[in-house]
């Protein structure tokens, strides 16, 4: 009998993605395709991840430029590249222990590069201040969210802990949270309101966690994924009240700050509500905000650099926090520069401004405009109903499937609308993601794609879903 | 007593605290970073400010750090990877085209073209097939699938996410995880984390710090009787000791792991860093094969490699990846689904790790560069091995094994009764007693021996052997006097 046949009964409870189903298929048919097999499309359009550049919009210059003269220090003297960029790189090389990036750096990040993050935090939280000693770099947001829950949930506990999270939420912290062995207490947002938070629906989550377990946390994630709001003032404040009153710590995932569209959304930051609050929710609710290169214009998904700003933590538990973090060694150095470069973009008068300008100024028209022709196609289509993408990377519409479609999906052992999403993969060749994947009210129905596409490929990816709908509908009526 | 207090309120404390947070967390710790490293770095700001003190830089050889000390990163990787990075440098004839047809591969496997996309969880597929062929040609063609091969964020993220897969149970049942003494405190700190039972094994210090079968059932027996033991744990070449296990021993692990039903982890990130004579490494997988099928086919194992090491040192790609044998399909599957929890790891480790196991070959433009400096640093590095082995064994009270591999050595220190009595009193440990006034008086960063593990009575630091040889044999000599001086100062 295997050793292995008994594993941790925690990771056997989180939830297999229904993705998986997705990417088998994808995986045949791109064989087909290679093979020759004639099918109704060139190739598969992936929308599945909110991918920038798998998309297929292009890396900032600035960026990418930077990152290959500290790649290759060779380039600092080459005027191939503009004087700004080489000046960046000899400064972040100069940073750099031994002056590589291929040596460890301090546990939360390279000093310099941490402090330039506190700076900016200030800045856009007009004045607020920020210090770099609360502040961790790590592969991502989501490993510096992993390393908060691994101190807030103890899995021996009993009761067990319980963490509030929204339905529909992305999968990442749920089963990070039910890994850990501790309980998602879900709260709905509404989806009739564009999703917004309703703060009668926390305390109706709160009550219905009594006697199942102990929650300690409230996750929330503004602008939101899967649902595209963004959230008020006004609710960010009801939203804190909440947890001071009912003693939880609040985790706030702002990764998608950049991506706000609504023309009459604005981010503004859960540390910048708390603060302007004042005492005693300023100086006493304890707050994480997490924030990432993986999204907004620079999109550098693959270089895993990610922070943590943590709010009136305990500095007793501070110290257990920095030796977790160390246990990691540290983040990928060029994830970490990532974060200094989107942090710290190149200013007027530089000579890499007019062209970062552009490149940014471009992908946030090609945003915009994407939003606006998602509410336009989905919203004519009998059966699609769609929220407005106030920010963020995605798409949520929910889907209206008569009987006869839930039965097909039925008889073949999958939900609803991940049989929706199959049939879309195999006779449109366009990949999106069921909304069973993130949660829904029951009964429902949604899919999730990513709208950070080039005009084209979100035109294409529009038109293919229009016409693969029509053509279900009618087989399903 | 607070207004609030005397008004019958309840005084309102923090949410987090010592008492609420998950009690394993508490008990983690890892010495590499610990508590010496964060004086050091102190120290560092105080030199800045213009703090006068007897030496004028503080030498960090407390991490595996290879290119902090100085040690140069290899040309055709660093200009692969900057290609990718900015593939309009592909115009640039100053770039080979070796590394141009590298970086062009790579840019083709990744989404949208760009190392900045997500990569599938497990690792980019392409990549995965070639650290797959890596495998076989070391191996000596024993067949190696790419499907069990995971890329992971540095060797650390792939050793404790099997941790995390293994680790169950409760109260006798509780999984035991074993470890030998010394170790690198990742495990130990993995283990605290995940609430598992350390199981210790004793490595032999009077034989070149080698393992003994004998020792590590004694341990297994004990264990038994409070917890449920699963999984062998070793280090190969040794971390912090430096040892390289001999065929034998190998082959004594894989008997002894079969028979008592254990996984075994094999990690092997220094497989380059070999420099004694009559050392060789032996891959785990290639000695399991080489075993025959009794062994081969039921023996269930992981191996851990990385970037960090060997003689990249580019520790600051976080590039790593394991190879899983005859794992169980249904645990594979949850395997796999674990991985996809942290997304993927860094595209330019993934990249990093290619070209390790994709070097240019003879008829490439690049490989005699290459090849040149990556000899140099190998040659580098069993240099210092030898010369720090030398100088210290000629001190009285400090005893050094060979420096078989990797990076470190681990000598024993003899400390005078009047120092461990010290070190009581300030409520310390005598090693770090030792390493902290060597580190005030000379500005020598080491580890105490305490922080990885010894036997009781015995005092060990563990030093780098990687900076470069002249300040290397500066470091040796302050440490040697610094032994002396503080001998006398306790006797």
């Amino acid at each position: 009998m295997s050793v292995l046949q008994k594993i941790s009964q925690n990771i056997k409870n989180i939830k297999p993605l229904e993705y998986e189903i997705l990417a088998r298929r994808l995986g045949l048919m791109m064989k087909e395709l290679r093979q020759g097999v004639r099918k109704p499309f060139k190739e598969v359009i992936n929308v599945s991840m909110g991918d920038l550049h798998t998309s297929g919009l292009k890396p900032l210059s600035f960026v990418r430029q930077v990152l290959a003269a500290c790649l290759y220090p060779q380039l600092v003297n080459s005027s191939r590249l503009p004087v700004d960029v080489r000046q960046r790189a000899q400064r972040l090389l100069g940073e750099c222990v031994g002056g590589s990036i291929g040596s460890y750096t301090a546990t939360a990040g390279i000093p310099e590069v941490v402090q330039r993050i506190s700076e900016f935090i200030t800045r856009r939280d007009g004045g607020v201040p920020s210090s770099p000693d609360n502040i961790y770099i790590s592969p991502g947001s989501q490993w510096c969210l992993m390393n908060m829950l691994k101190v807030l949930v103890n899995s021996e506990s009993s009761p067990r802990t319980g963490v509030l999270t929204p339905v529909p939420s992305h999968c990442t912290t749920t089963s990070s949270i039910v890994g850990l062995g501790g309980v998602i207490v879900p709260y709905y947002l509404t989806e009739e309101n564009g999703w917004q938070l309703q703060v009668e629906e926390l305390q109706r989550a709160l009550d219905s966690a009594k006697g199942i377990c102990n929650p300690v946390a409230l996750y929330i994630i503004n602008p939101g994924n899967p649902s595209g709001q963004v959230q008020s003032r006004k609710s960010m404040q009801e939203v804190i009240q909440f947890v001071r009153e009912n003693r939880l710590f609040l985790l706030a995932d702002e990764v998608y700050q950049d991506l706000v569209y609504g023309e009459h959304s604005e981010f503004i930051s859960y540390k910048r509500v708390l603060a302007e609050m004042g005492p005693p929710h300023a100086d006493t609710v304890e707050l994480a905000s997490f924030h990432s290169a993986s999204k907004g214009f620079i999109g550098e998904c693959g270089l895993r650099g990610g922070y943590v700003e943590l709010v009136n933590l305990d500095p007793a538990v501070m110290k257990h926090i920095h030796t977790l973090f160390s246990t990691d060694s540290c983040a990928p150095v060029l994830g970490q520069m990532a974060l200094d470069l989107m942090v710290n973009p190149p200013q007027p008068g530089d000579p890499s401004y007019p062209l970062d300008d552009m490149e940014r100024e471009h992908i946030r028209k090609t945003l915009v405009h994407n939003v606006k022709r998602v509410s336009e196609v989905l919203n004519s289509l009998p059966g699609f109903c769609c929220q407005p993408v106030e920010g963020g990377a995605f798409a949520f519409p929910r889907l209206f499937l008569p009987p006869k479609a839930i039965q097909k999906a039925k008889e073949m052992g999958m939900q609803p609308d991940t049989f929706y999403c199959v049939r879309l993969l195999e006779e449109a060749g366009v990949l999106i993601l069921p909304g069973c994947e993130y949660g829904q009210k029951e009964d429902t129905h949604h899919v999730r794609f990513c709208i950070l596409n080039p005009q084209e490929t979100m035109e294409e990816v529009l038109r293919r879903i229009s016409c693969f709908h029509t053509q279900f509908m009618r087989e399903v009526s | 007593m607070s207004q609030q207090a005397a008004n019958g309120v309840p005084h309102r404390g923090k949410v987090l605290t010592l008492d609420s947070m998950n009690p394993n967390v508490k008990r983690v710790e890892y010495a590499v970073r610990g508590p010496i490293v964060q004086r050091a770095v102190q120290i560092e700001k105080e030199l800045k400010e213009g703090v006068k003190k007897p030496f004028t830089e503080v030498i960090k050889a407390n991490i595996g750090d290879a290119h902090a000390m100085g040690q140069k990163p290899i040309t055709f990787l660093r200009q692969v990877l900057a290609l990718c990075s900015y593939p309009e440098l592909l115009e640039d004839n100053k770039f080979p085209e070796d590394a141009k047809q590298r970086a062009q591969r790579i840019l083709d496997a990744c989404g949208g073209h760009s190392i900045g996309a997500y990569s599938a969880s497990q690792g980019i597929e392409c990549i995965r097939q070639d650290v797959a062929r890596y495998i076989e040609k070391r191996d000596g063609g024993i067949p190696s699938n790419p499907d069990n091969i995971y890329l992971s964020t540095g060797a650390s993220d792939a050793i404790v996410t099997m941790l995390k897969l293994l680790v169950r149970g409760e109260g006798r049942d509780r999984t035991g995880v074993m470890i030998s003494i010394p170790q690198y405190p990742l495990y130990s700190a993995a283990v605290a984390d995940l609430g598992a039972v350390q199981v210790s094994y004793y490595l032999d210090e009077d034989k070149c710090w080698s393992l003994d079968v004998t020792e590590v059932r004694r341990a297994l027996n004990e264990a038994r009787q409070h917890c449920n033991p699963r999984v062998l744990c070793i280090i190969n070449p040794g971390n912090p000791t430096g040892q390289v296990q001999s065929r034998q021993c190998i082959e004594d692990v894989i008997k002894f792991a079969k028979e008592e039903h254990l996984f075994l982890m094999a990690d092997e990130v220094y497989q380059d860093n070999v420099y004694a004579e009559g050392c060789k490494f032996h891959s785990f997988k290639k000695v399991l094969f080489e075993m025959g099928p009794e062994y081969s086919s039921t023996l269930e194992m992981a191996s851990f490699h990385s970037t960090s090491k060997c003689y990249m040192g580019e520790c600051g790609f976080r590039g790593g990846y394991m190879e899983v044998i005859n794992m169980d399909p249904e645990v594979k599957a949850q395997l796999t689904k674990l991985v996809s929890v942290r997304l993927c790891p860094p595209v330019p480790g993934q990249a990093l790790l290619d070209l390790v196991v994709n070097p240019p070959l003879p008829d490439e433009p690049s490989y005699t560069t290459f090849m040149k400096e990556r000899s140099a640093v190998l040659a580098a590095l069993a240099e210092k091995a030898r010369l720090t082995e030398q100088i210290f064994n000629t001190v009285p009270g400090i005893t050094c094994n060979p420096v078989q591999g990797a990076m470190y050595t681990f000598p024993r220190i003899t400390l005078p009764q009047k120092a461990i009595d010290k070190a009581k009193e300030e409520g310390t440990v005598p090693d770090m007693l030792y390493c902290m006034r060597l580190l005030e008086e000379e500005g020598i960063c080491l580890v105490p021996g305490s922080g990885f593990g010894q036997r009781e009575g015995t005092f060990h630091f563990r030093m780098t052997i990687l900076p470069p040889t002249e300040k290397l044999k500066v470091v040796l000599e302050k440490i040697s006097h610094f032994h002396q001086r503080f001998t006398k100062e306790f006797s």
